[in-house]
């Protein structure tokens, strides 16, 4: 934590869904290239956190969201360029979704949306993000086969490479490894230590033990309600701020 | 410890076993019996049709126009008349419709309006035709002062299968999982740019299908063309392509095998036969490639 810019600042964030609230004023801030990981039981709020950070709520009617979101200084939720904001943010489903294109064409969609139309430019970029996440030397030789006929880790890999393509500065991995085996699992971990030098990563689990081995810092999210933020060491002591972090970390409920 | 198990006796069938295969057998039997009933009306109505209509069945049928007071002859003019009906129809309302399914599907939000519309779509689906003909009569002829025309009866047909054309596209375009539309807005993608690169691509047989089926439909109404554009007789020289003006009116092949088989009196047994018979293939081809365009396609589907 040698270097503490914040590269997200949240104030008082809330969502409802409709009359229903799910998240009650969260205020935390994020900091350039940690990797901050946020646990919590389901219904916690923890996808729609990041609904917000991309402005991908938007999609979601009757949603309505409250307080400011500041990314790099500026305010997300008034911002009118959400394609850049969302360029910006890489994010990676829990199940993984190879869209129904090439392996190719799965990786340069971004920059093409982006107005990238250089052949070798994309060629680069496909490379580099295939590599990035350990996907490369499987499908080097088959880029032009369907992303959707891969295997279920590999499609896995494939968006984040995906999510890596528009060469973003926050990378948020929803519970990325649910539908995974272990191994992969490891090798797309040994991945984000990897990426954590560039960008900064923000990581929704389910798994506490895969966020004690990864993050900096930690947060628990509980029905909506930030319970407690702190160094990643702490939130897995014995001593947490809080007891019911204790509870839920060593498995007493949640 | 448990009782030992006979090895013998271990996966004998028990009764409750043997109950549930013959509940099963009874099932499957019945069914089948029921596509027997469905199949045997279907063939027999088919092979009616043919066989009446084997003396007048043949080229010569096809493209001749009719005579002596349609008595005789074949049924060129009709069956060109469906032709330009059919087509300028469709290409009013599958644009119309693809577009309109397009926004309430990937731009409406879900509100009270857009309900009311979905709601009066489906509704419209339901409208019988000579409804749509009455409509038509008044919109098109007089209203626009189309006149009876084939500009005017192919709108009424427009309008008659756009609201079918709508909740088909629909169906289509929802069949397309929400996630892949999910992953592309995440990398920043423009919600038309997600249906360009992966909706449309995915649904389009579903769309064809949807689409091309209304052609039988367009084809097989006597009603919304009877008011509105389609004639007793109009002279048209044997095999012309382009016998009619868009300001004109036509023959058309269901409006045609009403006539001669309640107006005309003494026609030639066999040729309202052969005229269903006529109706009755060109909405099979239709049908047809429709069946082989969506298998086509989903062999080349990719999820």
């Amino acid at each position: 934590m040698e270097q503490t810019t914040n590269t997200i600042e949240i104030e008082d964030l809330r969502l409802a869904y409709g009359v229903k609230e799910v998240l009650h004023g969260v205020t935390l801030n994020i900091h350039r290239n940690e990797i901050f990981s946020i646990i919590g039981p389901a219904k916690s709020g923890k996808t729609s956190f990041l609904r917000c950070l991309n402005r991908t709520i938007d999609f979601i009617s009757q949603a309505t969201v409250s307080g400011t979101i500041r990314v790099d200084g500026e305010d997300i939720l008034r911002l009118k360029d959400i394609y850049h904001l969302r360029r910006k943010i890489g994010m990676v489903a829990p199940l993984p979704v190879g869209l129904p294109l090439s392996i190719f064409d799965n990786v340069a969609f971004a920059p093409r949306c982006a107005g990238l139309t250089q052949k070798t430019d994309l060629a680069e970029i496909v490379e580099r993000c295939l590599k990035q996440a350990a996907l490369w030397d499987e499908v080097k030789d088959r880029l032009n086969t369907l992303g959707t006929a891969l295997s279920g880790g590999q499609q896995q890999r494939l968006t984040i490479a995906r999510a890596l393509s528009h060469q973003p500065e926050i990378l948020c991995l929803d519970e990325f490894s649910i539908a995974i085996d272990p191994v992969t699992t490891m090798r797309i971990e040994d991945v984000l230590k990897e990426l954590r030098k560039e960008i900064t990563i923000i990581l929704v689990t389910n798994l506490t033990q895969q966020a004690r081995r990864l993050a900096d810092r930690t947060m628990f999210l509980l029905n909506g309600d930030c319970i407690e933020i702190d160094r990643t060491e702490i939130i897995f002591s014995d001593t947490p701020g809080n007891r019911k972090t204790y509870e839920y970390v060593n498995g007493i409920f949640g | 410890m448990a009782d030992a198990i006979d090895p013998a006796t271990r996966f004998a069938k028990t009764d409750f076993v043997i109950r549930k295969e013959r509940i099963q057998a009874i099932s499957k039997a019945l069914f089948l019996i029921m596509v027997v009933i469905m199949i045997i009306p279907l063939l027999s109505i088919i092979a009616y049709l043919v066989y009446h209509a084997m003396p007048s069945l043949n080229w010569e049928f096809l493209i001749e126009a009719p005579k002596k007071g349609m008595s005789e002859g074949g049924i060129w003019p009709a069956f060109v008349g469906t032709l330009y009906l059919v087509v300028i129809s469709l290409a009013i309302a599958a644009p119309i419709g693809v577009f309109a399914a397009i926004y309430l599907n990937e731009y409406a939000k879900e509100n009270w309006f857009n309900r009311i519309i979905h709601l009066a779509v489906i509704n419209l689906a339901g409208v019988p035709s000579i409804v749509h003909a009455l409509f038509g009569l008044g919109a098109f002829v007089y209203a626009a002062q189309f006149g009876y025309s084939i500009i005017s009866a192919s709108l009424t047909l427009a309008i008659m299968t756009l609201p079918v054309i709508i909740a088909s596209t629909r169906e289509a375009l929802a069949s397309v999982p929400a996630s892949f539309r999910e992953a592309c807005w995440n990398v920043g993608a423009t919600r038309w740019q997600t249906i360009r690169a992966i909706v449309l691509p995915n649904s389009i047989s579903g769309i064809l299908t949807g689409i091309i089926l209304q052609v039988s439909r367009a084809a097989g109404e006597t009603a919304p063309i009877m008011f509105t554009g389609a004639v007793f007789y109009k002279a048209v020289a044997r095999g012309e392509l382009f016998p009619y003006y868009l300001n004109e009116q036509c023959m058309a092949l269901s409006m045609h095998l009403y006539t001669i088989s309640t107006q005309v009196p003494n026609v030639k047994e066999s040729i309202p036969y052969a005229t269903a018979v006529v109706l009755l293939c060109s909405v099979l081809v239709v049908n047809a490639s429709a069946i082989a365009l969506r298998v086509w396609l989903r062999n080349h589907k990719k999820w």
